[in-house]
């Protein structure tokens, strides 16, 4: 599905990430972990089209199409969906609102018409339901004075209800509580299917225990310097990052 | 990167011309240019007034002469040589004893361009439209329904003729003909606008609307709307207005009083988008306007107004609450854009007990535009237990243009209460990605976040015109971010 081959990128011509090579199927859950500064949110960035930063080599495929010289929001209709680590509020637009149109400008962009209000409706209510969310919370402002708690479970409503192909997690459990976080990965599993992809990017083994990866990836100074299986994570969690830094420059 | 960038996108809007910006060739009767008693009296003559009327003019002129424009806003521009411009310019073929189907079909295809087919207006809208083109109304529909009501809404012109008791009693008393420069200079040469009356009790039963527009070269608009609401009634009047997009610049100086007497209320919406002047600057409409509502005892006016084209705004929708328990409400959106300027807000006037007054106004600055909020909360000795809440938001797009605040309060009354909130924000590239990466394109982006920001004013809006306001919005702003 997503297939990155030697990617450079920079932002304001400081090099960043420095040849990242990954494969991610369907049905595969892979987890990007790694210090903090060594490029993890900045690849998640790039997957997405954030426009500051520039790919100055290698390229990203999916589903073998070249996506880097879409814009973020054609990236958003092919199925890319990035939950943030830090979402933004936007005033006086409910999370209703804000998701109607980001479902109907996807529908449009392909050609479809605007999804019939009783669906979207139905929809809204499924899915609700699914990541146990409350209905008036649907009606609040998106993210304005929102807990990070809730921050982060709006993220995953709005992954359920785009369906994504690919959903790249951003340090999903930061500033997240035990409970919270369980809620949140929850709702990622349910999510989950052999159709869909997950890239998990985190500092701390422990969403890992509730989401379980397939594949562990460590990102050191722009560079996946090692991968493997979920037991990969339990390794960092008891030895820290230093042994791979230590591998790496020896 | 080839991507289609923001640049990209201001490049191709700059060359996007206003919507409304057509010019429709109906044969005009326009007076020559200048202004003087016989163009006064001519005026009047055209429209064969009573003497009391032409007098009335003409005490406004003398006034007039002896009166300079003001100069306190926070607007810069060339002032109009009022000899130069047209006082009176008529589409030829309005009769008004004449029904729809006899007006010129060139004027009906223009309301249709304008988006405002008169008889889907009438059948789907439930809303009885007057419309002024240049300076006389040309259809009022939906008389007679209203006239079984008792409710009157006919051109200003006609009700001169036919009821000139009421608009006698009442012109001039809310804004009086000295009140102002460019409130002067309309009480003396006003070729038309708009009339209502609402009978006691009753709650009229459809929005009123009407339509201004500027057709003409070199001619200004100066039309004048009176609406008076009798004890316990109750009507939501709409206003829109636009103008072709000509090089020099168009003057419009209107003037609108509302009249609530006890326990009636009005709502006074307006949708104002008359040409802002090219992308560069030039040319766009000059509206110098004065709009002023009374509200006797338990009375209620809300005025709400979504302000996005015009070059230079200047203009105060006021109400004097002179009952006590009485409200008043002022909701506004001004959007400014490329060489924009406006200077509005509002006057709240507190003399009677118990009197109550909300103001909400949301000011969107864009390109190098100027966009300043001017209020005055004024609460009188014998004010008793008065309340004012005032929030002012202002919202920037880009580094060039200015959001600017001047709050007064005079507060004559230990027991008055008075709130003022504000807030300046920008649109930030954070909510553009963020809103991008969920499949929302940038101008969407825009429009949504503009839209949020300016909800609890559009909430306000009739349904029909909230649609287009909303789509006003998203037209002014294409392509500012920055």
């Amino acid at each position: 599905m997503l297939k990155i081959n030697n990617l450079h990128a920079s932002v304001e011509d400081k090099g960043i990430l420095r040849g990242i090579n990954l494969e991610v199927k369907a049905g595969e859950v892979h987890a990007i972990m790694g210090p903090n500064g060594s490029g993890k949110s900045t690849l998640a960035s790039v997957i997405a089209g954030k426009e500051e930063y520039e790919v100055t080599e290698g390229n990203i495929l999916l589903d073998n199409e070249d996506i880097e010289e879409l814009a973020a929001e054609e990236r958003a209709h092919k199925g890319v969906f990035l939950s943030f680590q830090y979402p933004v509020e936007i005033p006086g637009v409910s999370v209703t609102n804000f998701m109607k149109t980001a479902i109907n400008e996807t529908r449009k962009a392909k050609g479809l018409e605007d999804m019939p209000a009783n669906e979207m409706l139905k929809l809204i209510r499924e899915k609700s339901e699914l990541l146990e969310i409350d209905r008036k919370f649907l009606s609040r402002s998106l993210n304005e004075g929102f807990s990070g708690g809730e921050k982060k479970r709006n993220e995953i409503f709005q992954m359920a209800m785009l369906e994504p192909k690919l959903a790249i997690l951003d340090e999903t459990d930061s500033g997240l509580d035990i409970d919270a976080l369980r809620i949140v990965a929850n709702g990622v599993n349910k999510l989950k299917s052999k159709d869909n992809a997950v890239i998990v990017i985190t500092h701390y083994q422990r969403l890992l225990d509730y989401i379980v990866p397939d594949f562990v990836h460590v990102l050191h100074n722009g560079k996946i310097v090692k991968s493997g299986g979920k037991e990969l994570a339990h390794e960092l969690e008891a030895k820290g990052y230093d042994w791979i830094k230590e591998e790496v420059n020896a | 990167m080839s991507k289609y960038t923001e640049d990209d996108l201001r490049e191709e809007l700059k060359t996007k011309e206003y919507e409304y910006g057509f010019y429709t060739d109906i044969e005009s009767e326009t007076f020559p240019v200048g202004l003087n008693e016989d163009i006064v009296r001519a005026i009047s003559k055209k429209k064969d007034e009573p003497e009391w009327m032409t007098e009335w003019r003409l005490e406004a002129f003398k006034v007039w002469k002896d009166m300079v424009e003001p100069e306190w806003a926070n607007v810069n521009y060339e002032k109009p040589d009022f000899q130069s411009i047209a006082y009176y310019s008529a589409p030829v073929a309005v009769d008004p004893n004449k029904t729809l189907d006899d007006v010129d079909p060139d004027l009906l295809a223009m309301y249709k361009k304008l988006g405002i087919s008169v008889d889907e207006q009438k059948k789907m809208n439930n809303i009885a439209m007057d419309i002024v083109v240049d300076s006389v109304s040309v259809a009022t529909t939906f008389k007679k329904t209203l006239a079984e009501k008792g409710i009157i809404f006919m051109p200003i012109s006609e009700a001169i003729q036919e009821h000139p008791e009421l608009v006698k009693k009442y012109i001039g008393t809310i804004v009086p003909t000295k009140d102002n420069f460019y409130a002067a200079l309309n009480s003396a040469v006003f070729s038309d606008g708009s009339f209502c009356y609402i009978p006691k009790g009753v709650r009229c039963p459809m929005e009123l609307s009407t339509y201004f527009r500027i057709n003409q070269a070199g001619t200004g608009q100066f039309e004048r709307t009176l609406v008076i609401a009798d004890e316990g009634s109750y009507v939501s009047y709409l206003e829109g207005c636009t103008a072709p997009s000509r090089d020099e610049n168009q003057l419009h100086a209107a003037v609108v009083e509302l009249i609530a007497l006890d326990d009636a209320e009005i709502k006074y919406s307006t949708v104002q988008n008359w040409f802002p002047g090219n992308a560069e600057g030039k040319g766009g409409v000059y509206n110098f306007v004065t709009k002023r509502g009374l509200c006797e005892k338990n009375a209620k006016i809300s005025w709400t107004q979504v302000e996005t084209g015009s070059a230079v705004t200047w203009k105060y929708p006021s109400c004097i609450l002179k009952g006590d328990n009485s409200v008043g409400e002022f909701y506004s959106i001004a959007v400014t854009n490329n060489y924009q300027q406006a200077d509005t807000g509002t006057k709240m006037i507190h003399l009677g007990k118990n009197t109550k007054s909300t103001i909400i106004s949301k000011g969107i600055s864009a390109g190098k535009s100027q966009n300043s909020y001017r209020g005055l909360v004024q609460i009188n000795s014998r004010a008793d237990n008065a309340r004012n809440f005032s929030q002012c938001d202002s919202l920037l797009m880009g580094n060039e243009c200015g959001a600017h605040t001047f709050p007064y309060i005079e507060a004559k009354n230990k027991t008055a209460q008075i709130e003022h909130e504000a807030t300046t924000s920008k649109i930030g590239e954070d909510q553009i990605f963020y809103c991008n990466q969920r499949g929302i394109d940038t101008e969407k982006a825009i429009a949504l976040i503009v839209n949020g920001f300016s909800k609890e004013v559009l909430n306000k809006l009739p349904m029909e015109f909230a649609v287009e306001a909303q789509k006003l919005l998203e037209i002014s702003l294409e392509g500012s971010v920055g």
